[in-house]
């Protein structure tokens, strides 16, 4: 059954169309897999009952011909995504137990389009955190380890979880959402493909909402034509978030035709920071260099603000945080803690039920929109977000696409940064930018750090333009041939 | 700016988080960390720059005022911690 679980999402929609499997024969080696990945603490809860009734369900559908893009396709959730009758906790102790009469839009979609659920994927409590280390059901572990090494690595974060259960084979594919990096450092981390669409392309309704203004859901997959197909199964209308964008979803996997002659790619040479390991601007060049051959022009652009967009992040993030996480109380779900009052109460099960870095998050959103202090630091960096919009709309006057890295590091060791909160929001340097100004990025595998470790490039685009970003992704990841997989000592 | 003691106390109670005696200072000097981190948003002239409000160009949509969901009291009350007669209990308010 072994090689059932190295097929892409593609191969297995081709082969279950085909007759060739039955999805309840991909499931059941998926079910298995997942059990023997544990150790790997990906996933937070697994449904393999209801991944079973999915299935043969979905083999029913195939039979009778009716089959959608996903029929029979075993996909982890993370947990940020409400799922009826199942436990969702988005990594909270102040969650736990709390099992929602409702479906969020983006799994509802993925349903309808035949997709099959293995299980509830772990991640940063309220996606807070760039290493999953912030999760109360503890540190998901990436499958990689460094050349002759056994020391733990982090899967990265928030969508740690889901990015280690794609890449160990305990999932096929895996939803991801993205505030300042959360799906494109993790895949990057892991060797997987992640793609965080516009905002407004996916519907918010039914995420634990972490920062409304910059969370957007997306695919974390094997290959970039996965995402592509996953894109277009969980993107869509929906007249329940009042940010969903009401335009058609194209088919993405048309956009992959391999062809970028004579296409303007943006190469910010401001993303060339200070302290970057040189592995990291070799395979930057590496990209280019890869475009290049492809036929594609590359242009010199320049994205002044891109300093400021993590300063800009840790304010405008914590602020929508600290108002968003206010219903946690104590009152409609999840845990109490007693109280003599009703302030007390509150203030109790908030001190217990959260953990560290949301604590911090909460005070420093509390802060920043308190009275005589919103002016000087919400509003200022409202207007820098508007100065860091300007410099990709600038950008992209001139370019089709931006290439830069991903993160400006590989996979480091579990505990590593845990103790400076500044060092570990310097993880998300380059993915931050993309969400203060609602475009599309996607992160490819490229190539292997010296250590052995997986290392992502990143592909910005357009707004709405997706399909840009899945080409020049495709081109990208043909070129670098990235077919490195993780040893399975966790096995 | 820095945040001192008193200051974290009294925004900790803003967010209704209650934080023991001990743990006010380590919190003042980390929230102090990011806080000097942010600080560099101030080299940027944002003179005639508007704060953003969305990023998509776009217009919150209407609708008609009508009751278009609900009606399931109970899945609403299914997850709290305590009900009473299909409301949810708290503790006493009114003296």
């Amino acid at each position: 059954m072994a090689s059932l679980l190295d097929l892409s999402l593609s191969e297995a929609r081709d082969g279950l169309k085909a007759g060739t499997f039955s999805s309840v024969e991909l499931t059941e080696a998926y079910i298995a897999a997942a059990e023997a990945a544990r150790p790997l603490k990906a996933y937070i809860v697994e449904t393999p009952d209801k991944a079973r009734a999915m299935a043969a369900e979905a083999d029913k559908r195939l039979k009778s011909g009716e089959a959608a893009p996903m029929t029979g396709i075993p996909v982890g959730v993370k947990d940020l995504f409400c799922t009826n009758g199942v436990q969702t906790t988005a990594g909270s102790h102040i969650l736990e137990g709390f099992v929602p009469p409702y479906e969020s839009t983006v799994t509802a979609n993925l349903w309808r389009n035949g997709a099959v659920m293995l299980g509830k994927l772990n991640l940063d409590e309220f996606a807070m955190g760039s290493s999953n280390e912030t999760s109360y059901f503890g540190a998901a572990i990436n499958p990689w380890r460094a050349n002759g090494e056994d020391a733990k690595l982090v899967p990265g974060g928030s969508s740690g979880g889901s990015s280690s259960a794609v890449a160990a084979r305990a999932a096929l594919c895996a939803t991801g959402t993205d505030t300042g990096g959360s799906i494109r450092q993790p895949a990057s981390f892991c060797g997987v493909v992640g793609l965080k669409p516009t905002y407004g392309r996916c519907s918010r309704w039914g995420i634990v909402a972490f920062a409304s203004s910059l969370d957007q859901a997306g695919p974390i997959t094997r290959t970039v034509r996965d995402a592509a197909i996953m894109l277009g199964a969980m993107a869509g209308f929906d007249p329940k978030d009042s940010t969903s964008a009401d335009i058609p979803v194209p088919n993405y996997e048309a956009a992959l035709t391999g062809d970028v002659r004579g296409m303007k790619i943006g190469v910010p040479k401001e993303y060339r920071v200070d302290g970057m390991p040189p592995e990291i601007d070799e395979l930057w060049s590496k990209g280019m260099d890869w475009l290049k051959a492809a036929g594609a022009e590359l242009v010199e652009v320049s994205l002044p603000h891109t300093k400021y967009a993590l300063p800009t992040y840790y304010i405008v993030a914590p602020a929508e945080a600290s108002s968003n996480l206010a219903r946690y109380d104590g009152v409609k779900y999840g845990l109490r803690e007693p109280g003599d009052s009703l302030v007390e109460m509150y203030e109790s099960t908030r001190a217990a039920g959260f953990g560290a870095e949301v604590k911090r998050r909460i005070l420093i959103g509390t802060y920043v929109l308190s009275a005589g202090y919103y002016d000087a630091y919400y509003l200022k960096a409202q207007k820098v977000r508007t100065r860091i919009l300007q410099d990709f709309s600038t950008a992209f006057e001139t370019v089709d696409a931006i290439l830069t890295p991903t993160a400006p590091s590989a996979a480091f060791a579990l505990g590593a940064k845990t103790g400076d909160p500044i060092a570990m929001y310097l993880n998300d340097i380059f993915t931050v930018p993309a969400p203060l100004a609602g475009i599309p990025g996607i992160s490819v595998p490229a190539g292997l750090s010296k250590e052995g470790l997986p290392l992502g490039l990143q592909v910005l685009g357009k707004a709405f333009d997706e399909e840009t970003v899945f080409k020049v992704a495709g081109v990208l990841e043909d070129a670098a041939g990235f077919a490195a997989k993780p040893d399975p000592w966790w096995e | 700016m820095s945040v001192d003691k008193a200051t974290v106390a009294r925004i900790a109670h803003l967010a209704r988080i209650a934080v023991p005696e001990e743990q006010l200072e380590p919190l003042a000097a980390e929230l102090n960390q990011i806080l000097a981190f942010v600080e560099q948003l101030n080299e940027v002239d944002t003179g005639n720059i508007a704060p953003m409000a969305s990023v998509a160009d776009m217009k919150l949509r209407r609708r008609k005022d009508e009751i278009t969901d609900g009606g399931y009291a109970e899945d609403v009350l299914k997850n709290a911690p305590a009900t009473e007669h299909g409301f949810f209990a708290v503790p006493k308010v009114i003296e």
